[in-house]
């Protein structure tokens, strides 16, 4: 979802400065407050911050003899509770049933990510494991170390001599106590300096597969609650007006005949559009109705994707504005070239259309004081909006961070708008008075911030040995960190969420180019789970396999012929390769694809296997994914999120689109954008490399191969490359 | 004034007879166990039992469920729906979670009508939820592995 830093950071300055709040003044707001932003070389073994209690910062062993872990990283389904608790538990030596994790926020120095240099909490880019690897298990063992000292003193016997498993402290003596026995005496021991982690030989939680998620039972009988399921005193429920067009401001409007409905409770006029307030959900929507508007579209975007997408397929036939990666001479290779493959590609608007309408409650105390319910996957920015609008300073704003369905990026949104919508209503309404801001599925359909639409102009050539001597990749679209907090993530005019996945091209190919130019157009985007992969990935993989098809080579061997020196690239093509039975006959009509795709740091190849009939006649009948993650922490939840990846990822690449006519949106609910449905759910195999490397991410490096992989397996059946997505609108076009 | 059965219980509402049964569910009686996901029927997270009958309840209007039974994911029991909870946990189906009442409420109803269904009977009965951390993998196997320990 979000990198503060592009690729190959070490070779950045080890100091820069982010300002972070220029997003939010297209709400006529301002936050203003800056990180600094440290960027060490390796943050992965940044070591957990020195010194500090783990009981007061990561891990609360209450008296009730609840384990009580405090999370960094924010949780959206894809695990990382689990995996946090599962290297708190590794070190502490609790027992499962004791465990609770809530979101940890509002200290930078505790929570930021240390795979963003610790600049900022939050949660992105695959990151959460790397950033919390060393710092959780050092929790963990500080706190298990404190309770063994606080034993230690009370039964007067020598810490060596203390064992703990399960949540129970014992002495050889017989005597033995469980954690919340030890509860206070724990926190005021010294806190160790240097405490040993278990070595790897000695792991029970991590890489165990038998270990299940500890929160799964709350998620099947309805006793899981998300922000949209909040109770408390006097909450009343705000749907939102928002502009019919992007850039669109209220001229006026007549909330009368809502006012006048029994059950509203107020109509009010938010930096980002009208919130009808009423007792319950219902109320408030039948308010909505009644809300007469009347908008200024000066400013207002009012473009459709079909003038944008030509605006972008002439610009791309054009010289790039910047230029990415240039190694070689790519253009006179390109001209000696014994046959050279050329096309456009063209990548539509997606959503990340989370089956949890988008939501944040707030409420404003007599004290000054702000609490704020929501999704909050950037809580240093949404505490610092939340101040900004509420009025305040940042530490009178409480943050209740909570469990989301879904997010995919969209809940890590640097203008921070569902938080400036709750806040601002909540003010409006006054001290004591909660409101839950409630998106309808309209809402988010049409409320911005998607993947955005690129074009890409490739040209590839080979040799007459069949080499590839020369790829040329001009991308355009719009820029994600543009504007935003993480403008400065760009330099030399390169937003490298826009050229990701391409620019880090691993196969040895002498003159390879990629250029980017930048589009102006105002309809906001986002990251969206795995950025610019989504993109670079289909285009570079499904052009390679025509390449070697031209070459007449066999698609796997001829990509490993060029990854001589990416081992591990290598290592999972040949993994999905072997256990797909690559190379092996199939029955006719069926035919096989494949891809292989790094990104962040996690490398993965899927094979695919298709039955093809004729025209858009076909279905994706079973996926063998491999995996390389470093160390496999919870191999379960790494099956389930390459699972997830591919259903996500097909969904988008087979059918998912989001237009736009005259600046409006066409698409409004699931009738009309439709993500994967069960029926089109591949069987899929997920085989995890062995590996004693550091962790990284799995939550989005599973979606960029499948969308290329499948366009290749119908490329060997219909001989024809898809370059303009999605697959089902385009194939028989 | 509405009466009807929730989950065993009988049950009155005094609210617009148009609410759906959904924000009725929700905001009326306070169980949040039935999620909103469209309020088009498009996406089956607030799918319950009417009857029996798994059914949308945002497009159910209160008036029309005068007298009918009601079941909701907090109401669920009896040893099909106790044994897909439990192989859905044990599974690990659930991702972010947010579906699977509506995932749950249709599978209950699948096996119990179909004790051992088939891949194509589990894609008809299963079409309308839509889940978007796609646990489309799991919510199959679930169901199989509910069928044969249902059976066994």
């Amino acid at each position: 979802m979000l990198q503060f830093l592009p690729k190959h950071s070490a070779v950045r300055p080890t100091r820069r400065q982010f300002l972070l709040g220029t997003a939010v003044t297209t709400a006529g707001l301002a936050v203003g407050y800056r990180l600094m932003m440290a960027a060490p070389a390796n943050a992965q073994t940044t070591p957990a911050t020195a010194q500090a209690n783990p009981f007061q910062t990561y891990v609360e062993i209450t008296p009730e003899n609840r384990i009580v872990i405090r999370s960094s990283q924010f949780e959206m389904g894809q695990g990382s509770y689990f995996g946090i608790a599962t290297l708190v538990m590794e070190e502490l030596d609790g027992d499962w049933t004791q465990v609770d994790v809530v979101g940890g926020y509002g200290n930078t120095a505790l929570y930021g990510n240390l795979a963003w240099g610790g600049a900022a909490q939050g949660t992105g880019g695959s990151t959460s494991m790397a950033s919390s690897w060393e710092r959780y298990r050092k929790a963990g063992a500080a706190a298990r170390a404190m309770l063994v000292a606080a034993a230690a003193q009370r039964w007067n016997v020598p810490a060596g001599e203390i064992t703990v498993a399960s949540g129970v402290v014992s002495h050889a003596s017989g005597v033995q106590a469980r954690f919340g026995d030890f509860a206070e005496a724990a926190a005021g021991m010294p806190v160790p300096d240097d405490v040993p982690l278990k070595p790897r030989d000695k792991w029970a939680q991590i890489g165990s597969d038998s270990l299940k998620r500890y929160d799964s039972a709350g998620k099947t009988n309805g006793a899981q609650t998300y922000t949209i399921d909040l109770k408390m005193d006097g909450l009343n429920t705000a749907v939102m007006i928002h502009p019919p067009k992007f850039g669109a401001e209220i001229e006026s409007f007549d909330a009368s005949k809502a006012k006048a409905l029994d059950g509203i409770v107020d109509v009010v006029q938010t930096p980002r559009g009208i919130a009808v307030v009423g007792r319950d959900m219902w109320t408030a929507l039948k308010g909505r109705d009644l809300v007469k508007v009347t908008w200024n579209e000066e400013k207002a975007e009012r473009r459709g994707t079909a003038e944008i997408m030509a605006e972008y397929n002439k610009t791309a036939d054009d010289p790039g504005a910047a230029t990415a990666r240039d190694d070689g001479n790519t253009p006179a290779a390109l001209a000696g070239a014994e046959k050279v493959i050329e096309g456009h590609y063209e990548f539509p608007y997606l959503v990340h259309a989370s089956i949890e309408p988008l939501n944040a409650a707030a409420r404003i105390n007599e004290d000054g004081t702000i609490d704020v319910w929501g999704g909050h996957q950037m809580p240093d920015l949404y505490q610092a909006a939340a101040a900004q609008v509420g009025g305040t300073t940042p530490d009178k704003v409480r943050l209740h961070v909570m469990k989301t369905g879904g997010s995919f990026g969209r809940r890590a949104v640097s203008d921070a708008d569902l938080i400036i919508e709750a806040v601002s209503t909540a003010r409006a309404l006054g001290p004591g008075k909660p409101v839950k801001v409630q998106w309808t599925r309209e809402n988010d359909m049409r409320g911005g911030r998607y993947r955005p639409a690129y074009v890409h102009a490739v040209k590839a050539g080979l040799d007459k040995e069949g080499n590839v001597v020369a790829l040329h990749d001009h991308i355009v679209g719009q820029s994600i960190v543009g504007g935003s907090p993480f403008a400065a993530m760009i330099e030399n005019g390169i937003d490298p969420t826009s050229v990701e996945g391409a620019t880090n091209l691993p196969y040895a190919i002498p003159n390879l180019r990629v250029e980017l130019t930048t589009t102006d157009v105002n309809i906001p985007v986002l990251w969206w789970r795995s950025v610019g992969s989504t993109h670079t990935a289909y285009v570079m993989e499904t052009l390679i396999d025509e390449l070697a098809a031209a070459a007449n080579r066999d698609p796997v061997d001829f990509r490993l012929s060029m990854l001589g020196h990416h081992p591990r690239h290598a290592g999972v093509l040949k993994l999905a390769a072997e256990k797909a039975g690559w190379g092996k006959p199939l029955p006719e009509g069926r035919f096989r694809g494949v891809a292989l795709h790094e990104s962040f740091s996690t490398y993965v190849a899927e094979v695919v296997e298709i039955t093809y009939n004729d025209g858009n006649d076909f279905k994706v009948d079973r996926v063998v994914c491999a995996v390389d993650c470093g160390t496999a922490i919870n191999p379960d939840q790494i099956r389930a999120q390459m699972e997830g990846g591919i259903g996500f990822g097909l969904g988008a690449i087979l059918q998912e689109e989001l237009t736009l006519t005259g600046g409006v949106v066409d698409q409004e609910n699931y009738d009309t954008y439709t993500p994967l449905r069960i029926e089109q759910m591949p069987r899929v195999e997920v085989h995890i490399v062995p590996s004693d490397e550091p962790p990284t991410g799995v939550g989005e490096p599973g979606v960029p191969p499948i969308g290329p992989a499948v366009a290749n397996a119908l490329r060997a059946a219909t001989g024809k490359t898809i370059r303009k997505l999605p697959i089902t609108k385009n194939l028989s076009a | 004034m509405v009466a009807f059965t929730l989950n065993g219980e009988a049950r009155t509402l005094d609210v617009d007879p148009e609410m759906p049964l959904l924000w009725a569910i929700r905001d009326g009686i306070g169980l949040t166990g039935t999620k909103f996901g469209c309020g088009l029927a498009q996406c089956g997270a607030c799918t319950v039992h009417v009857n029996g009958m798994p059914t949308r309840s945002c497009q159910t209007a209160v008036g029309d469920i005068e007298g009918a039974s009601i079941t909701t994911i907090e109401g669920v029991s009896g040893k099909v729906g106790e044994t897909v909870q439990a192989v859905w946990a044990e599974f690990d189906v659930p991702q972010c979670g947010y579906c699977q009442s509506g995932q749950i409420m249709s599978a209950v109803a699948l096996l119990t009508e179909t004790p051992k269904p088939t891949d194509d009977d589990i894609d008809s009965a299963m079409s309308g939820n839509l889940c978007r951390c796609a646990t489309y993998h799991r919510i199959r196997a679930a169901i199989h592995e509910t069928a044969n320990r249902l059976e066994a």
